[in-house]
């Protein structure tokens, strides 16, 4: 049986004026809210434990379980805070989730603040996306005005604030240790675990941090119940999520589809591969992850089974590049990201990052020698599992995985002397190059 | 030392100034630090940059030396050190945009400019920058100016928006992604929230 695409959280994108309080209550939006404030809070937690979702955000840790790791109330503050930091290439979700939908992710932080008894709750977005922070402010104030953020949340009697957090410009604040530095005021560097988050987040206290997917999946499973949840996907992997479509693909977007659909079916509802080409590689879920090829067709996109075929499910960010990509000229873009946002804190990512970039900007100028491919692998092992946090580890997914595959390609560079391919083939409008030096 | 661009942080200026910084303060009870990103934020939507006189106000208003300020404000790419022009046009060159078009868009504006990375024209207009991604990946290649999205763009298109921008003609919607709705036609500035958000010379958006 074909998989069949399940708009839950992109069900209202295409209302009108979707971003308003008035279209999303229209829409049944905050009934799902006033469910969860006549539950105990203990209930709501455990209907989010047993729908089985996982992190949206990509390492895709049980959702409930990690917000029962907060240790019993001690009569101190708590906090949630939403990571709506996208950043990772790619990924391209949660920003058009919070632009066409903003109140879904307030209820949701709305009904997991209750749930975990948090009575403050940030959302840490990037500061690069300026009418995404005025929507969400706006959604906010809307959202309190109603009687629905503040104190006594819908006459309930509990009591909630929502600070909405401009980042300004880091990577590596989505990672959520980093990003808590960042909410305190600091340069956003990862700090060490233990002790986690749970334990000691952000001002020290308890702290929950969830990607703004995943908040926005708590209203659905609250007002449906966990085992509608688990209709979806499979056993281990629930539900449903956004798959975000993008390069050399005739139909671009966000598929909300179940954990397990592949990217073949996907492909078929996006149109397939542009016209006249065919896919050469793609990622599963961001840069970040080791990237996969034709062979990966039919590989169920759910967590085990992508782990299983030796790369990530990620953030389901699949950028898809066809036959007229030079697989060593997008690696090396992506490690020039890798390079600029590594915030120096350890030396294996912070050096490892910089001599690839070195390296890879060699090899598209035709000065790349077989004894650069052997460095690459080594410089990738001395990082790998070397540093605080995972980006120096995603830095060397791109470049481990093409060269399993495309070693060729490598060598060609280095035998050739330079790249052999048209950049003008890739694009996608005719142009003529001006033969400027990308370094 | 070169002349300063920017108005002195007196009189009105200051006033204004300290009312928006209270009220960032009041977002992070009891925890003023937090505060220091927006306030940053803030010094950057006057004065085009991160400024010296900038730092030394954030500092005074949340008890740190200008040197812990200045600590911060460097380790963000979105935080300038010398003044950007009135538009900071960024083309995203990370990969999938870069492949798609991104380089050619880069290389077209960088020669009709005739300015690279982080430069700005001499009439002040435009600060050209490569940016990464942005999270707009399907609407690749995507062009940013202040920070509000120009989707699938083409060398022509941005050509034609930079040419626009600095003739002082609105450059028209982006309006292909879902709920995009706003037109860049004014200067903005990054985000600083609350009353010094919708304080800062940016049109009004139609929200709400």
């Amino acid at each position: 049986m074909a998989t069949t695409l399940t708009p839950v959280l992109t069900d209202r994108w295409d209302a009108s004026r979707s971003w308003t309080l008035d279209a999303y209550r229209k829409a049944g939006g905050y009934s799902a809210l006033r469910t969860a404030l006549a539950m105990d809070p203990a209930d709501v937690l455990a209907a989010v434990k047993d729908s089985g979702l996982r992190g949206r955000g990509g390492a895709g840790f049980p959702t409930g379980m990690k917000w029962g790791f907060l240790p019993p109330p001690d009569g101190g503050p708590r906090y949630l805070v939403v990571n709506a930091d996208e950043s990772e290439p790619g990924t391209c979700k949660d920003i058009p989730l919070m632009m066409a939908d903003p109140h879904l992710l307030i209820e949701g932080a709305i009904i997991t603040s209750y749930a975990i008894g948090c009575h403050h709750a940030f959302i840490y977005l990037r500061g690069e996306v300026v009418h995404v922070y005025r929507r969400l402010l706006a959604a906010v104030a809307e959202a309190r005005e109603a009687g629905l953020l503040g104190p006594d949340v819908a006459g309930s009697g509990y009591d909630l604030e929502i600070t909405v957090h401009a980042g300004a410009g880091a990577y590596i604040c989505g990672e959520e240790t980093a990003l808590l530095d960042s909410l305190e005021g600091r340069r956003g560097q990862p700090r060490l675990k233990p002790p986690f988050p749970a334990v000691a987040g952000l001002y020290g206290r308890p702290t929950v941090v969830n990607n703004v997917e995943t908040i926005a999946s708590v209203p659905s499973v609250v007002a449906n119940g966990a085992d509608w949840f688990r209709s979806m996907g499979t056993e281990r992997s629930s539900g449903f999520g956004i798959f975000s479509l993008s390069g050399h693909v005739t139909r671009p977007g966000q598929y909300e589809a179940p954990l397990g659909i592949t990217l073949r079916e996907l492909l078929d509802m996006a149109g397939g591969i542009r016209e006249g080409h065919e896919l050469k590689f793609w990622t599963p879920g961001g840069s970040s992850t080791p990237l996969f090829t034709a062979e990966h067709l039919d590989v169920p996109l759910d967590y085990e089974s992508v782990g299983a075929a030796g790369s990530m499910l990620g953030t389901r960010a699949l950028q898809i590049f066809d036959e007229t990509t030079c697989v060593v000229r997008a690696v090396s873009r992506w490690i020039d990201f890798y390079a600029h946002e590594s915030c120096g804190k350890c030396t294996p990512c912070r050096e490892g990052t910089y001599w690839m970039k070195l390296i890879y900007h060699r090899l598209e100028a035709g000065e790349g020698t077989q004894e650069d491919l052997a460095t690459l692998l080594d410089v990738c092992d001395n990082i790998l599992g070397r540093a605080f946090c995972a980006l120096g580890d995603g830095a060397t997914s791109p470049v481990t995985s093409s060269l399993k595959y495309f070693r060729d390609e490598y060598e060609a560079h280095v035998t050739g002397g330079g790249c052999p391919f048209d950049p003008v083939a890739a694009a996608r409008f005719a142009y003529t190059p001006k033969g400027l030096v990308h370094a | 030392m070169t002349a300063r661009t920017y108005e002195p942080y007196e009189g009105a200026k200051l006033e204004r100034l300290e009312a928006d910084a209270a009220a960032i303060l009041a977002r992070y009870p009891e925890h003023p630090r937090s505060g220091l990103l927006p306030l940053l934020h803030l010094v950057q939507s006057e004065d085009g940059f991160v400024s010296p006189d900038g730092i030394a106000f954030c500092a005074r208003v949340l008890g740190l030396t200008t040197a812990e300020v200045s600590a911060v404000a460097t380790f963000y790419t979105q935080f300038k050190r010398k003044p950007n022009g009135t538009y900071t046009v960024g083309v995203c060159t990370n990969t999938l945009c870069a492949i798609m078009g991104g380089d050619a868009i880069f290389d077209e504006l960088a020669e009709h400019l005739g300015i690279g990375h982080d430069e700005t024209t001499p009439d002040g207009a435009i600060t050209l920058e490569r940016i990464e991604c942005n999270a707009a990946c399907d609407y690749a290649p995507v062009m940013m100016v202040n920070w509000e999205f120009f989707d699938e763009q083409t060398p022509d298109s941005a050509r034609d928006v930079v040419d626009r921008l600095r003739a002082g003609e609105p450059a028209g919607d982006t309006g292909l992604a879902a709920g995009r709705d706003s037109s860049v036609d004014t200067p903005t500035q990054p985000p600083s929230g609350g009353t010094a958000d919708t304080k800062t010379r940016r049109k009004p958006s139609e929200e709400a």
